[in-house]
């Protein structure tokens, strides 16, 4: 009987111990998760600190029992090793942890950047459910707020601060909103979007400093010289993946943990998935880590399935995001900032917040972006990842970009 | 419940929109569109205004069962004084913009007054703002529609606009809507353009309700059964569209031809539904592609068709190859006999340039037809039409000024009169086959007595639409006269007329008629709409509204003495077929069909009448 | 792992040659999702190819990759043992709108009036679609003979995996 131990319980963790469980009805599961809570969701924090849901609405699955029900067996422990060479885990409190396969899904931290008085009393990443906890109680209606970082996890969290109806500040360093999810067309708008509604936006801003204010609260110092007070400084200035417990060994480390097509590493039982894999890409045809829902969910998916002898090719990553900032959402796909040999498409309604960018190579659509856009999104991943050859589709949508649906079944169906 | 309860005033000289409560006292009393918006224009106007005046206003309107699942209930229609005619104009569309506006909560939207400078109506739901239509102005309806979709990024959005004829002032221009569908006739296009008003995009997300929605499924459920099982509803329709009939009304010896000189033609069979669905030998393919149905309808008797690659109109020029909307039997008859054309692709590629630059095909057609006669009695030479050979059976004739009417210059320009003004200027009055001003459609009134009233009395002109006879006279439906009797008729109009302005102003499809009856449409009526709704009620708003219409024309000056045929079907008997030797015997009818509608020996509707209906 | 329950299970299916685009499915659609008739909330849509005189419905295929189902950070969307449909909780969903991306048939969208996510849930066995269509070009039949294979075969070349669960 096969004994599969899982590191991280997060999407990519629990989905490869449910996998597992439907290829191997008698192995033995093991899922290490680091946090004193049932399996939850990050994507999901931001819906708890809106009061939207409560906190058993982050997590993963719903019943109590799932996973005992499943024969999964969830503890908390700390690992402090991966012995490979005898193929055990050590975890914090000493024992051993011994495995015939491994899936290390352990995700991603916040980067912490270089700025004095991160450690104050009132500076939080929004990362943990606890973080949100913590947050949602200095978060209070006409609060005044700083949001360090306005990527992907900034914007989200823009919307549930919003929600709050605190007086909020972003500080951005890059020259706009989004740098790795949106272009300058894309960003700019987003950033006018937040603006109307009541945000100050400070993009190519650096914070230097953050202090103690006299008589309470914190006074966030920007590069510019000028101060803004705050009860709340909320830094969201990236991720990066949680590889530590892999350099010691032979398991090879680059950006994250480096898998094959099969989310094997460089050690033969030894897989991993999620936020923390460096998985080939299949628009660079590169590696790349996403930390990205759907591909967590993708990679514990397939890492499971070869875990368990069943033997099955990934794709690829495929970069996605769908964002939703304060009632905008936008997405993007694959190569949207195009490159050597791409075309590209483009509609623009600026005044009215609507925006659609395509980018091909030869007759294949291998980016997207799309701002206002909420129907039928999801076919510019089936173009993308399907290959999908658009023939005389492409003219069409070079005429009119937002024919993406038409495009796809006109393509596929004929 | 049924009515969005709401209508949008946009004021075109001010730029501003809007909402007003829809007048539900009206409602009950002129039910929806054809009858309710023809109430407010006559309240909201002086008849004696020039159409093309700031002062005349334009209304579209749904019905209250449009965009609901009753069969074919997604019709729209527009109201205004007709610039063709310069009566009550009532032009009725499908497609999916009638839909799409009641979706989007409104029942009417009434423009008034005169917009500097071209703009465009974008509706979202309750948000309705004018828009610069500077780079639309000048395009066709084709690109109008595709580039409106293209700039609000929004494929759905559903557009009714005007073509380049439409601006030019090109006397009977449509409203096109979804590409190929038209409130053709009478030129409420012509009226739209001259208030500077490129289009409508409407995107609607709202929904449709109504009143017990158990009752209506039942209702609509029925309604629907008995279209499929109607051999004209659930076969003739969806197979061969209304070309059904080209073959049919050319053995009756109604068909007119060569602008009502012959009333058979020897090219109908080429003309036809069956040549529609011919494979070619060229290419193993035929004219029809398909068929396509309008919003909720049931009967799709729409036509797809697609020109031969290596036809003529077609060569070198792509747009013109792909399908779009085909021949339907008043078009291919106006196109084609009444030109004395027989070539089946001249005449589709002549109706995609009438969708395409929003003309209607009929008056078109039979002013062309006009013009062929003036040509080849010397009334006008090679130097009036521009070198244009304008001879009865020239299919290259039709489809130059097809394309030169479209875009309103050359003698397309004169074309574009239509064949009143045109033979009048020529010296030649008679030879205009219309009725105050609007030409006759597909229906030679030698050979079906019946539709020689409803032709003099119909509100709008000659029109079939207005009490189709034919359908009883010929088909049978709901019961069979002879179409070379006059004896009856004046009671049978009076009753198509009736029931007609009922299902118009309902929101439904006047196709359905064949197979429903008043019986049909009222319990969808009843099950969706405030008030109740029987039979007698139809009826009595049906009279009412035409009574209405009546009114309006006659303050607008038309008298009975234009309740009349030219003298060409009064006096030159038909010269072959089973109607060889006949002429219309609109004597014999038009002093009963006043006496039955109540109406003085002038043709006034009396005090009594006018009380009765509560006018 | 659930062949033998598919083999019982019925599907939509979609015939475009029989299509004229009346919307009556989509008005039934949203009749009984939405109660009204409103096109624009249906979950099944039908595309007009005018140029080529085409009409294509379409809406969710149930497919056995189950996309939305799997990207869920919330376990809102399950299969419906009965009918095999995937299946969203309204309860559950947070909006988080991760499913419209995942799903490479863009057959799962957001409403932004209520904030969750709208796809097929085949009216829990008896679709409302197949029943509306007045040419039988959508219908409800055993899932064998529905010829989705076209779609499904492409599913799995989007797939980053083998169909291991089909």
């Amino acid at each position: 009987m096969a004994r599969y131990v899982i590191v991280g319980a997060g999407p990519a963790g629990v989905i490869a111990a449910e996998t597992l469980r439907q290829q191997d009805a008698d192995g033995e599961i093991v899922l290490l998760g680091g946090e004193p809570e049932p399996p939850y969701s990050r994507m999901a924090i931001p819906y708890y600190l809106t009061g939207g849901i409560e906190e058993s609405g982050t997590h993963l699955r719903k019943a109590q029992d799932h996973y005992a029900k499943l024969g999964i067996e969830v503890r908390q422990a700390a690992v402090s090793k991966v012995d490979t060479g005898a193929n055990s885990l050590v975890l914090a409190d000493g024992s051993a942890l011994p495995y015939d396969q491994l899936l290390l899904a352990t995700g991603a931290s916040p980067v912490r950047p270089p700025v004095p008085g991160l450690d104050l009393p009132g500076v939080h990443h929004c990362w943990t459910l606890e973080d949100a906890r913590q947050m949602a109680d200095l978060a209070d209606p006409g609060a005044s707020v700083v949001l360090m970082g306005a990527g992907f996890i900034g914007c989200i969290i823009l919307e549930s601060l919003l929600a709050r109806d605190v007086k909020l500040t972003v500080v951005e360093m890059e020259d706009r909103m989004l740098p790795r999810m949106m272009d300058q067309t894309g960003g700019a708008m987003i950033k006018r979007w937040c603006e109307d509604k009541g945000t100050s936006v400070l993009t190519s801003t650096k914070v230097t400093e953050i202090k103690a204010a006299d008589g309470g609260g914190l006074q966030v110092v920007l590069d510019s010289g000028e101060q803004v007070p705050a009860a709340l400084v909320v830094v969201a200035t990236g991720v990066k993946s949680n590889a530590e417990l892999a350099q010691d060994g032979d398991i090879k480390v680059d950006q994250g943990i480096v898998v094959d097509n099969y989310l094997r590493t460089s050690v033969s039982n030894v897989y991993a998935a999620g936020d923390v894999a460096q998985a080939p890409d299949h628009s660079t045809g590169g590696w790349s880590v996403l930390a990205i829902q759907p591909t967590a969910a993708d990679h514990g998916r397939v890492a499971a399935l070869n875990m368990a002898g069943v033997e099955t090719t990934y794709k690829g990553n495929l970069a996605m995001n769908v964002l939703d900032t304060a009632g905008l959402v936008s997405v993007s796909f694959g190569r949207w900032d195009g490159g050597d040999g791409c075309e590209t498409a483009e509609s623009v309604d600026a005044e009215n917040f609507r925006y659609m960018r395509l980018v091909f190579e030869e007759d294949r659509v291998v980016g997207a972006l799309s701002l206002g856009h909420t129907d039928h999104v999801g076919v510019l991943r089936g173009l993308i990842q399907g290959d999908v050859h658009l023939g005389e589709w492409k003219a069409r949508l070079q005429a009119d970009p937002c024919r993406i649906m038409e495009a796809y079944l006109g393509s596929t169906l004929s | 419940m049924a009515w969005a309860r709401k209508l949008l005033r946009v004021d075109l000289t001010k730029g501003t929109c809007t909402s007003e409560p829809l007048n539900m006292d009206w409602a009950q009393r002129y039910l929806g569109q054809r009858g309710l918006a023809t109430k407010y224009l006559t309240e909201e106007i002086d008849p004696k205004v020039d159409p093309l005046s700031p002062d005349n206003k334009l209304i579209m309107t749904t019905g209250p069962l449009t965009g609901t699942c009753a069969s074919t209930a997604g019709r729209y229609s527009v109201v205004t004084k007709g610039a063709l005619t310069g009566a009550i104009a009532c032009s009725n569309s499908g497609g999916f913009f009638g839909n799409e506006m009641k979706n989007a909560g409104w029942d009417m939207i009434i423009f008034e007054g005169k917009s500097a400078k071209p703009v465009y109506l974008f509706v979202q739901d309750d948000k309705a703002e004018l828009l610069d239509a500077g780079e639309f102005w000048g395009t066709s309806v084709w690109d109008t529609e595709e580039n409106i979709k293209k700039k609000h990024q929004d494929p759905m959005i559903r557009v009714a606009s005007i073509g380049v004829s439409g601006e030019k002032g090109v006397k009977f221009a449509c409203v096109v809507n979804d590409m190929h569908r038209a409130a053709g006739r009478s030129g409420v296009g012509t009226v739209m353009g001259s208030k500077n008003l490129k289009a409508v995009a409407i995107r609607g997300t709202l929904g449709v309700k109504v009143k017990d929605i158990g009752a209506f499924m039942t209702a609509t459920a029925n309604g629907k059964a008995i279209l499929a099982e109607n051999a004209v509803t659930g076969q003739g329709l969806p197979t061969y569209g209304t070309q059904v009939l080209m073959n049919v009304i050319n053995e009756v010896g109604a068909l007119p031809t060569r602008n009502h000189r012959d009333v058979q033609f020897e090219g109908a069979g080429d003309i036809s539904a069956e040549k529609m669905h011919e494979k070619r030998a060229s290419d193993g393919k035929s004219n029809l592609i398909t068929n396509g149905a309008c919003f909720g309808c049931t009967i799709a008797c729409g036509r797809i068709s697609q020109i031969e690659r290596t036809h003529y109109t077609v060569v070198d020029r792509p747009q013109y190859q792909k399908a779009s909307g085909g021949l339907e039997y008043e078009a291919a008859w106006a196109l084609g006999a009444a030109t004395g054309v027989d070539d089946i692709d001249a005449l589709t590629f002549a109706n995609f340039i009438c969708n395409e630059q929003g003309y209607d095909p009929i008056t078109f057609g039979a002013t062309v037809g006009a013009a062929m006669e003036l040509f080849e009695t010397g009334a006008i030479t090679t130097k009036e039409t521009g070198g244009i050979e304008l001879k009865f059976g020239n299919t290259k004739a039709l489809t130059e000024l097809a394309e030169q009417t479209g875009r309103g210059e050359g003698f397309g320009a004169e074309i574009g009169l239509g064949s009143k003004r045109l033979c009048e200027k020529y010296g030649h009055p008679e030879m205009s086959m219309s009725v105050k001003g609007q030409e006759f459609p597909a229906y030679d009134s030698r050979g079906i007595q019946g539709m020689g009233l409803a032709y003099a009395t119909s509100n709008r002109g000659a029109c079939h639409l207005r009490g189709y006879t034919v359908a009883s006279e010929i088909l049978g439906i709901p019961e069979k006269t002879d179409p070379l009797a006059t004896e009856g008729k004046a009671g049978l109009v009076k009753a198509f007329q009736d029931a007609t302005a009922a299902f118009d102003s309902a929101g439904l499809c006047i196709f359905t008629s064949f197979a429903w009856t008043l019986e049909d449409v009222a319990p969808q009526l009843d099950s969706a709409c405030e008030g109740e709704w029987s039979v007698e009620k139809l009826l009595e708003v049906g009279e009412r509204i035409w009574n209405l219409e009546r009114q309006f024309n006659l303050a607008a000056g038309f008298t009975g003495k234009d309740d009349n045929l030219p003298a060409r079907l009064l006096k030159d008997a038909a010269k072959s077929g089973p109607a060889e030797g006949k002429v219309n015997g609109l004597g014999e009818m038009l002093p009963e069909y006043y006496q039955l509608r109540g109406w003085t020996t002038e043709g006034v509707p009396s005090n009594q009448t006018v009380e009765r209906l509560g006018l | 792992m659930n062949t033998g329950k598919r083999l019982m299970q019925k599907s939509l299916h979609i015939d475009p040659g029989k299509c004229t685009g009346c919307l009556q499915c989509e008005m039934a659609c949203s009749l009984d999702n939405e109660g009204a008739f409103n096109p624009a909330k249906s979950r099944i849509k039908v595309f007009d190819f005018h140029a080529e005189g085409r009409f294509v419905p379409y809406t969710c295929t149930q497919c056995a990759e189950a996309w939305c189902m799997k990207a869920c950070p919330v376990d809102a969307i399950s299969v419906d043992t009965l009918t095999g449909a995937k299946v969203v909780s309204d309860a559950l969903c947070v909006g988080c709108k991760v499913c419209t991306i995942a799903c490479p048939f863009g057959t799962i969208n957001y409403n932004q009036t209520t904030g969750k996510v709208l796809k097929c849930d085949l009216c829990g066995g008896d679709p409302e679609c197949a029943k509306a269509c007045p040419t039988s070009a959508i219908t409800f039949i055993d899932a064998d003979w529905t010829g989705l294979e076209r779609m499904r075969d492409w599913a799995s070349k989007t797939d980053s995996g083998t169909r291991a669960e089909a």
